[in-house]
């Protein structure tokens, strides 16, 4: 009886390993925008990597910060180097699940609504934050997009008085980010 | 049979057991394929100094491709001129340039000194990056070449005056490294060249090591120093030129640099500062001075 016990045990943990439940994103797309009559601010990283597992529903997300770009590289040093101090604290990461992965059926191509939770680390700032966005699953592949916006105070990044009229309280951030089947 | 039993179920618990631990590695496993897929396989070191000068000197550091560096820089009078010239402040020497970047590894710039009025120009080429990774690499090294040409009138108009007596030459490489967030150390072997100079006695060649740092007392305010030892005796004249100390405080606002300047040296382009400095630091024959660089992007 005990080794009927096991066998069920074994194959639980034998699917949970071995079915194809992990979707990796090696390319994502990560833009952040700030707008105030003063000036735009605008940058693009088309390296974010993240894994999705459709069946325990964790997400993970990794950016270099060195891999934001801006239109004016004097921008881009003094977001590198003033801001987000990416020498100390060169990436930034997320580490949450798929709350309501029931209503997100990967088998079958659609659009799903989801609410993403999880950790945002930020220039060594954790913070707990919960975000909406769409999962579409199509053609094999799943597309997640989100567009959500932070405060860089909450994350510890200190601007200046003489330059706080030219960002805006919080950046909007949109995240498109392509998945495909993971083989090792 | 029992033995069979036994023997099949330890088999399945060690199976188990590894199964349990290889869904257990695989988070960290995830964590791992992402640190791969996004740590670069080379990290450039960038902004070893706020801007394109230390103080009186080249840096390292170079404009964009695209971008405008609109340089003024601006020297008072000696501080020992006394109090009848406010101790140097009713004089002033200009210096102003246009610097830009035609690509990322080339930045030519032209400027105009108050100083003998000197037009000059210099190109600088970026040549090594510091960098960690698959192509490390200690320093970053980048070479610059100058010409400077004054236009004073000649003292002696009647003498047969050469317009290529006018032309000077400047030929430097700049070594630098960033040690620390904080600390960044250059060394720039130079030569200036002079078609023309005073005396029989004095040389065209000038060969001079300049040494400069910063150090980043925040993240927007650097101390920098600059010293550039002449390894030939400089006689301009009568007067022995001397080597140049500077001292200068970097803060930058968004767009803008401004540099206070503590030094012995009035001119403000490399032939100049390099071979024609005549204050001494002891005599308090030193000049308050800024430079201001603001950054237009142009595309």
């Amino acid at each position: 009886m005990n080794t009927r016990i096991l066998f069920a045990l074994l194959f639980l943990l034998a699917t949970a390993v071995q079915a194809q439940d992990k979707y990796l994103c090696k390319h994502g797309h990560i833009r952040f925008f700030s707008h105030t009559p003063m000036e735009d601010i605008e940058a693009h990283n088309t390296e974010a990597a993240s894994v999705i597992n459709t069946v325990t529903g964790e997400v993970m997300y990794q950016v270099l910060i060195k891999s934001f770009t801006f239109k004016r590289a004097l921008m881009e040093e003094h977001f590198n180097e003033n801001y987000m101090e990416s020498d100390m604290y060169p990436k930034s990461d997320f580490k949450g699940r798929i709350v309501n992965l029931k209503d997100v059926n990967f088998a079958k191509p659609g659009v799903y609504k989801a609410v993403i939770e999880g950790d945002l680390t930020i220039h060594n700032k954790k913070n707990h934050i919960t975000q909406n966005g769409t999962i579409e699953v199509k053609d094999g592949k799943l597309l997640a997009k989100a567009k959500f916006s932070i405060a860089p105070q909450d994350y510890g990044i200190e601007i200046p008085a003489t330059v706080r009229d030219k960002f805006a309280k919080a950046m909007d951030v949109t995240v498109d980010m392509v998945y495909e089947p993971y083989k090792k | 049979m029992n033995t069979t039993r036994s023997f099949l179920r330890a088999a399945l618990v060690v199976v188990a057991a590894t199964l349990v631990c290889a869904g257990l590695a695989q988070a960290q496993d995830d964590a791992s394929i992402l640190d791969d897929l996004t740590t670069p396989k080379t990290d450039y070191v960038s902004a070893s100094f706020k801007a394109t000068r230390i103080v009186n000197g080249h840096s390292i550091e170079q404009m964009k491709e695209g971008d405008l560096d609109v340089r003024i820089h601006h020297r008072f009078g000696q501080v020992n001129s006394g109090p009848s010239a406010l101790w140097g402040l009713d004089q002033s020497s200009v210096f102003f340039s246009f610097e830009y970047g035609a690509t990322d590894w080339l930045m030519l710039g032209v400027g105009r000194s108050s100083y003998q009025k000197t037009f000059s120009g210099f190109t600088k080429l970026r040549l090594w990056r510091q960098a960690t990774g698959e192509h490390s690499m200690p320093v970053s090294i980048s070479a610059l070449g100058g010409a400077d040409l004054f236009s004073t009138p000649w003292p002696d108009p009647g003498a047969q005056n050469f317009f290529s007596s006018r032309l000077s030459y400047v030929a430097q490489v700049l070594v630098a490294r960033k040690f620390t967030d904080a600390f960044s150390l250059q060394l720039t072997p130079t030569l200036v060249h002079k078609n023309l100079v005073p005396s029989a006695v004095d040389v065209n060649d000038i060969i001079a090591v300049g040494l400069g740092g910063r150090y980043k007392l925040t993240n927007r305010i650097s101390f920098n120093a600059e010293y550039f030892f002449t390894i030939k005796p400089v006689v301009e004249g009568q007067q022995e030129a001397v080597d140049v100390l500077s001292f200068g405080v970097d803060i930058e606002t968004g767009g803008h640099v401004f540099q206070i300047v503590l030094t012995n040296a009035l001119p403000m382009f490399e032939r100049g500062f390099i071979t024609e400095g005549t204050g001494a630091w002891g005599d308090g024959g030193i000049h308050l001075g800024f430079n201001i660089s603001r950054v237009f992007t142009l595309y």
